[in-house]
């Protein structure tokens, strides 16, 4: 029986001078973008760039698909509006606070569902996450259906101004990018390393003596601390927490993300989270629709392109380079 | 009349019953879920959307054709598992040899182009569908009053969990479904149609959603949404019943059913939240479910 054998790219084909350039060519970009953008729709799009990358972290790198991520995202979301605007704590230390609420919850999803795998692990953390849901739903701090409002976007440093947007954008770009930075830390450590172990081989990599289950429990809680950090980010930069981001649909929203950039890729999951934000925002007045069309990219990116768009893309330029080397 | 732990008997009983409907839908749901897990190795997503679909075609089946409720209860699992024979044969074939999760993920985009579709046609508010003449109407039982439609909604659901389990494990062609489960080549060698098999099978799981679509188009309103919070549940059900188990499947949907019916008269806001809760219990005790074998 097959359990872990999702399609994943290759290392990266971007030879090694290549990619300080790329990256510096996108951080100019995004330095450049709010004056050209509006910076309301480029923080909604860094807030789940983070989120899809720590989805990644566990799909990609660890093999293991979770269909509950929302309750890291959304949770954090409430736990960081409740501090900034009941306990009137500043932006930094709310958005530790949602971390540290990701990193328990993730804790404990992981303790729960780490018995089972595959396809089970992601119906236990769907349940699980249903939990986290209906406690949103019912509680007192969370203000049922009208969520968390007027969250105060206040910082710890006097000298930063987070009411204005085009600051606010800049400060959620610097949290995203050590978010990002640590992701890419752990997948290159040998701890990542091992993880792609054990997504390629799970029994092997027991076999050599790893404590399996304790590296996929770490994956597990990572992923969910970051998911967190993604989740407090968004409620600060909007001001608000709401049913929505703690919502089913949102752990599906995070998968289809990380599948259309391309699953096991290092920016894959920012380009989804772009194309997918996109998607919401201009054809808004289509309404449902974009539900419908989103069903139809799910089941497009299955049937044809499993490793998403970045993956088709590397291995496009493997297979030329191949062709060109001969 | 005597209270129990200080709950009047009728308020039990009654919600009692309601925990044995709720229940007969999560068997009737899971049952399906399982014999098409059995075969295809796919956890159908699409399945609250199937159910969905058929109380949605018994409603059209009234409202554009004046076709009633008794001939609905066949013609739309018949219409419903049709399409489910097609999306089987066109799309779902397509990935049996690669990781289940995709099979998943396949179904989900499929249940949610469905779900989009029918929001888009009929908006999220519930159309009523009345129950038929025979069934409406209340049986009084001096201690309390019973619902005929309830009453048969228990009675239906679990003839058809009966009738399923039969026909899997004691008929000719159920015994060919089992042999396929465990080896599809080798049942393939011996001439069985396997691939004919899966399709028929799928179409059947389906087929059983969009029958208690049906039962439960008079219970609750005819909605888009109806189906998609349930399913969150019924995989709940599966895991702790033990998935690919036929009777596992049975005794957990309405086991868990009755549960949460009593969840509601001793702690009313944990009624949503008892089978989840009993999904973790489950879990540390028993990983594989209730019947499952552990793989």
């Amino acid at each position: 029986m097959v359990s872990n054998n999702l399609t994943i790219v290759p290392a990266a084909t971007v030879t090694d001078y290549q990619v300080p350039l790329l990256a510096g060519m996108a951080l100019a970009a995004a330095l450049v973008a709010p004056f050209v953008v509006y910076p309301i729709f480029l923080m909604n799009v860094l807030c789940f760039a983070l989120f899809a990358c720590a989805f990644n972290l566990l799909m990609g790198f660890a093999g293991i698909l979770s269909f509950g991520h929302a309750a890291f995202f959304g949770g954090a979301a409430y736990v960081s509006a409740h501090c900034a605007k009941e306990l009137g704590l500043p932006a930094e230390l709310s958005l530790v606070a949602g971390m540290a609420s990701g990193a328990i919850l993730g804790a404990v999803f992981g303790w729960v569902a780490i018995r089972r795998q595959g396809i089970y692990f992601g119906m236990i953390t769907m349940g699980l996450a249903q939990i986290v849901y209906f406690i949103a739903l019912q509680a007192q701090f969370t203000g049922g259906e009208d969520g968390i409002q007027g969250v105060p976007r206040r910082s710890m440093l006097p000298f930063i101004n987070l009411e204005n947007d085009r600051t606010m954008y800049f400060f959620v770009l610097v949290v995203f990018l050590l978010g990002f930075v640590a992701i890419l830390r752990t997948v290159n450590s040998p701890f990542g390393h091992l993880l792609k172990a054990i997504r390629e081989n799970e029994p092997r990599a027991a076999s050599l003596g790893y404590d399996v289950d304790r590296f996929k429990f770490l994956a597990f809680v990572l992923s969910a601390t970051l998911s967190g950090l993604a989740g407090a980010l968004k409620a600060i930069a909007f001001q608000l927490a709401t049913l929505t981001d703690v919502e089913f649909f949102m752990s599906g929203e995070v998968v289809l993300m990380t599948l259309i950039g391309g699953v096991g890729t290092i920016i894959g999951p920012i380009v989804g989270a772009g194309i997918l934000i996109a998607m919401q925002t201009y054809l808004a007045e289509f309404g449902t629709w974009v539900k419908a069309v989103q069903g139809a990219i799910f089941i497009i990116c299955v049937l044809a392109f499993r490793k998403g768009l970045i993956g088709e893309f590397a291995a496009l330029m493997e297979r030329r380079a191949k062709r060109a080397g001969r | 009349m005597i209270p129990i732990l200080n709950i009047p008997t009728d308020v039990l009983l009654g919600q009692l019953l309601l925990g044995l409907i709720n229940g007969s839908f999560y068997a009737i749901l899971s049952l399906g879920l399982s014999v098409i897990f059995g075969l295809l190795n796919i956890i159908n997503f699409t399945h609250g959307a199937q159910y969905m679909m058929g109380a949605f075609v018994s409603w059209m089946l009234l409202t554009y054709f004046g076709i009633g409720y008794w001939p609905a209860l066949l013609i739309s699992p018949v219409v419903v598992g049709i399409t489910g024979v097609i999306l089987e044969r066109f799309i779902l074939r397509r990935i049996y040899d690669i990781d289940h999760i995709y099979g998943f993920l396949l179904t989900y985009g499929v249940a949610l182009v469905i779900e989009s579709i029918f929001r888009g046609q009929y908006g999220v508010s519930g159309q009523p569908y009345r129950a038929p003449a025979l069934l409406s109407g209340v049986i009084d039982l001096d201690f309390m009053v019973l619902p005929i439609y309830r009453l048969w909604v228990v009675a239906a659901s679990i003839a058809v969990c009966a009738g399923t389990w039969l026909i899997i494990e004691k008929t000719r062609l159920g015994s060919y479904l089992r042999a396929a489960t465990e080896r599809p080549v080798l049942v393939r060698a011996f001439g069985v149609n396997v691939p004919r098999m899966i399709m028929i099978t799928y179409g059947f799981g389906v087929a059983l959603a969009a029958f208690a679509g049906v039962l439960a188009a008079p219970l609750y309103q005819v909605s888009s949404i109806m189906g998609s919070n349930l399913m969150v549940v019924v995989f709940a059900v599966v895991v702790i019943g033990g998935m690919g188990s036929i009777g596992g499947s049975i005794v957990a949907g309405f086991g868990l059913g009755i549960l949460e019916g009593l969840t509601k008269v001793f702690y009313p806001p944990g009624s949503n939240l008892v089978v989840f809760v009993a999904m973790i219990l489950i879990l540390t005790l028993r990983p594989a479910g209730l019947f499952g074998k552990a793989r």
